[in-house]
């Protein structure tokens, strides 16, 4: 597979994007003076630049990648994630829950968890998120690097410590801030670095119904393409509620909307957008109470629309993939060159084979799941083509897609240089300002609430500022060793990241009863998220997705039930899970004694907190009237892609 | 903090602008690079937007540090070591 090749123009224009990123890091320097200043931005930020930063902060690249794909494998209904997921969930953190969070004064999520419950659950939530953030921004920076290495050739060893060492300068010099000002610079990157390439693949597959007619063609039999083995109903890809509304067997998703609603919207959306500091911290950066709420409120309104940028691509990929004409896969799980050579010397060898073992032999070489009509072929032309043909014609014969490879090769395929930098430099950006999101966040967590709360009580600011400071580097340092480890043992990455669902799963249940019940006691919310935890964990050991084998991905203890697919075995864990961190906490507070009065939890409960006034005459500037526009155009979308 | 983000994003969008747009009319004869992106000569439309995008945030920017510097109670933004209320 030929490396795209960049031009002089290419790498003039990442390196402008570089020093421009290390230029904001240094013009903030001057302002650090202290802990708060570098690790909470001095909560002095207007509400736009929080606003997109509360986007581009979750906007990493595998978000861009991971939502392309899923563009490709299950079409419109992956908006699901936007319009059913995040837009309520941001809407209901900007209406309800900032002001518990800015009001308090609380300096990250976990110290939150304290004034509520007690240091218990603080101590819980800080290491798990601490440890959390470390491995996803190594996970983020593993697949950069071997995705940078894979499709241009760059080494990925410098890739990985070059971009490391880039993040590094900037959050060093400008702190919060820094990473908050370049996730803006970053969000209007994605933006302009992206849409022409939709633009341009929208226009190749003849616009919006024309790509909406061969996906339909598609869905009526994927085995043709090798994107499935069952047939759908025609709008499996096109249509966001009605595959979903028909059942698990009509969508290839393979959810049901219970599962779809509950799951993914109220149970894991909410305990993402509401309770994750690394998105949460953005807005808690903002100047004032008012610019806090319209945080999120401001990130609904391009979250909004994103699906073009990122789930359109994926669509556009199956669209021209199965265009004859337009010469164009999905690109195939990527192989060593070696592995071309060996199976280009078993296709010339078997070209006297009877076409059936021809075929087996080939496969086997090429270790991947090949189309045998294609193998057959092939063979047969062999004593033709050149050996450059014939790796060609095996790389077009594996039935298989890695569909992380989506959006890389659309860019491939339609930016001559120039805009070829243009959208690579975008793709950088997102990873390096997820690594920056995630360090910026470890760093506020650890200092704040591990260091300051255990390990070191009562020294000087200036001594956290140290701290803080010299954290960011061991974050970074320790995300590149995550990275290292998630390249060599990728069965042990996909383990850890199972753990974080566990733990994640069950928190927004206490914080859903901590914020709006006074009763909640604090062994009740620390026993119900272990409850939660332990549950979900449970959950898992007895279930599997159809198609699995018992192990890493489920039913090692015994497969009491059988879920369609791995999403709807996730959608049911984390109902579950909630569900059993909120009836434990629910009955466990009951049965203890409340350990804060009411005046104590002033400002952090609903119905102990003054309503925060709302000081904007503008009605655009009111959070409750902005948040029921946004909904409703919500749902108008929901409404237009049924 | 001080500093005004529209600065930095107006700068660093008409300068990759304008090097995509002397890029763009430069090749505007070479048929051959533009095949991928279906004939049109994007770099030099794209270009284009990108310096109309980056003029803009510039020209706020401007607008923004001007009234700021007509307030008597805060000094220019760029260099102001006070919270300057700007949305």
């Amino acid at each position: 597979m030929p490396t795209a090749e960049l031009g002089f123009l290419d790498y003039a224009i990442l390196i402008i994007y570089v020093a421009f990123v290390i230029g904001i890091g240094f013009a903030l320097r001057r302002y650090m003076k202290n802990s708060s200043d570098f690790l909470t931005s001095g909560r002095s930020i207007p509400a736009w630049v929080t606003g997109l930063a509360f986007i581009s902060a979750n906007l990493g690249a595998l978000e861009l990648v991971g939502m392309a794909a899923s563009g490709a494998k299950y079409g419109i209904a992956t908006c699901h994630f936007y319009w059913v997921g995040a837009i309520p969930a941001m809407i209901f953190l900007a209406v309800f829950m900032m002001p518990f969070y800015y009001g308090s004064k609380a300096r990250s999520v976990p110290e939150y968890l304290k004034m509520r419950f007690d240091e218990r659950v603080r101590a819980l939530n800080s290491i798990a998120f601490a440890v959390m953030t470390v491995f996803a921004s190594g996970i983020s920076m593993n697949a950069l690097a071997k995705l940078l290495h894979q499709l241009l050739g760059w080494n990925y060893n410098a890739a990985l410590w070059i971009c490391s060492a880039v993040v590094l300068v900037y959050v060093l010099k400008g702190g919060l801030t820094s990473a908050i000002y370049t996730e803006v610079l970053q969000f209007f990157m994605i933006v302009l670095g992206f849409a022409p390439v939709v633009f341009l693949g929208l226009k190749d597959v003849g616009w919006w119904g024309a790509m909406n007619h061969s996906l339909q063609n598609v869905a009526l039999n994927p085995a043709a393409l090798d994107l499935g083995t069952r047939a759908y109903p025609a709008d499996a890809w096109t249509s966001a509620w009605k595959p979903l509304l028909a059942g698990p067997t009509a969508n290839p998703m393979g959810v049901d909307w219970f599962a779809m609603v509950f799951g993914l919207g109220f149970v894991l959306s909410f305990g993402y957008w509401c309770t994750n500091f690394l998105v949460v911290q953005r807005a808690m950066a903002a100047k004032n109470m008012s610019a806090a709420r319209r945080t999120p409120l401001i990130a609904a309104v391009p979250k909004m629309i994103f699906p073009i940028l990122v789930i359109v691509p994926g669509m556009i990929a199956v669209a021209l993939t199965s265009m004859p004409d337009k010469n164009y896969r999905i690109p195939p799980p990527i192989l060593s060159e070696e592995v071309y050579s060996k199976a280009a010397g078993v296709v010339k060898a078997s070209a006297e084979a009877d076409p059936a073992t021809a075929a087996k032999a080939v496969t086997e070489a090429m270790g991947k799941k090949m189309n045998a009509e294609k193998v057959t072929a092939l063979v047969k032309q062999a004593s033709h083509l050149s050996d450059q043909e014939i790796k060609k014609g095996l790389y077009n014969a594996i039935a298989e897609y890695d569909y992380d490879g989506v959006i890389l090769s659309l860019v491939k395929k339609y930016c001559p240089t120039g805009l070829l930098g243009l959208a690579l430099t975008a793709l950088l950006a997102s990873f390096m300002s997820g690594m920056a999101g995630n360090v910026t966040a470890f760093n506020t967590v650890w200092t704040y609430d591990l260091y300051q709360a255990y390990l070191a009580p009562n020294k000087s600011d200036q001594h956290y500022f140290r701290m803080g400071q010299a954290i960011t580097v061991v974050g970074i340092l320790l995300s590149i060793a995550c990275a290292y480890f998630a390249s060599m043992y990728n069965n042990a990455m996909d383990i850890i990241q199972l753990v974080f669902g566990f733990v994640n799963a069950p928190l927004f249940a206490t914080f859903l009863l901590g914020m709006f019940w006074v009763r909640t006691t604090a062994t009740g919310a620390f026993l119900g998220l272990f409850g939660g935890i332990a549950s979900s964990a449970l959950f898992h050991s007895l279930t599997i997705a159809a198609g699995n084998a018992p192990g890493v991905k489920g039913g090692y203890l015994a497969v009491k039930q059988i879920f369609p697919s791995e999403m709807a075995q996730n959608f049911w864990l984390a109902s579950f899970a909630f569900i059993v961190c909120f009836t434990l906490t629910l009955v466990i507070s009951l049965a203890t004694a409340r350990t804060k009065t009411d005046e104590d939890l002033k400002g952090l409960v609903y119905s102990l907190t003054p309503k925060v006034k709302v000081e904007e005459k503008e009605w655009y500037l009111r959070p409750t009237v902005v948040g029921t526009l946004l909904l409703l155009c919500c749902v108008i979308l929901n409404v237009i892609f049924r | 903090m001080g500093l005004d983000l529209r600065w930095p994003i107006g700068l660093m969008f008409s300068l990759i602008g304008a090097l995509l747009v002397i890029y763009g009319l430069i090749t505007n004869s070479n048929a051959e690079t533009y095949a991928r992106s279906l004939g049109i000569n994007i770099n030099l439309y794209w270009g284009l937007l990108l310096l109309v995008f980056g003029g803009t945030m510039l020209a706020l920017a401007w607008k923004g540090s001007k009234k700021a510097a007509e307030e008597p109670a805060s000094k220019e933004p760029g260099k102001s070591e006070e919270l300057t209320a700007r949305r």
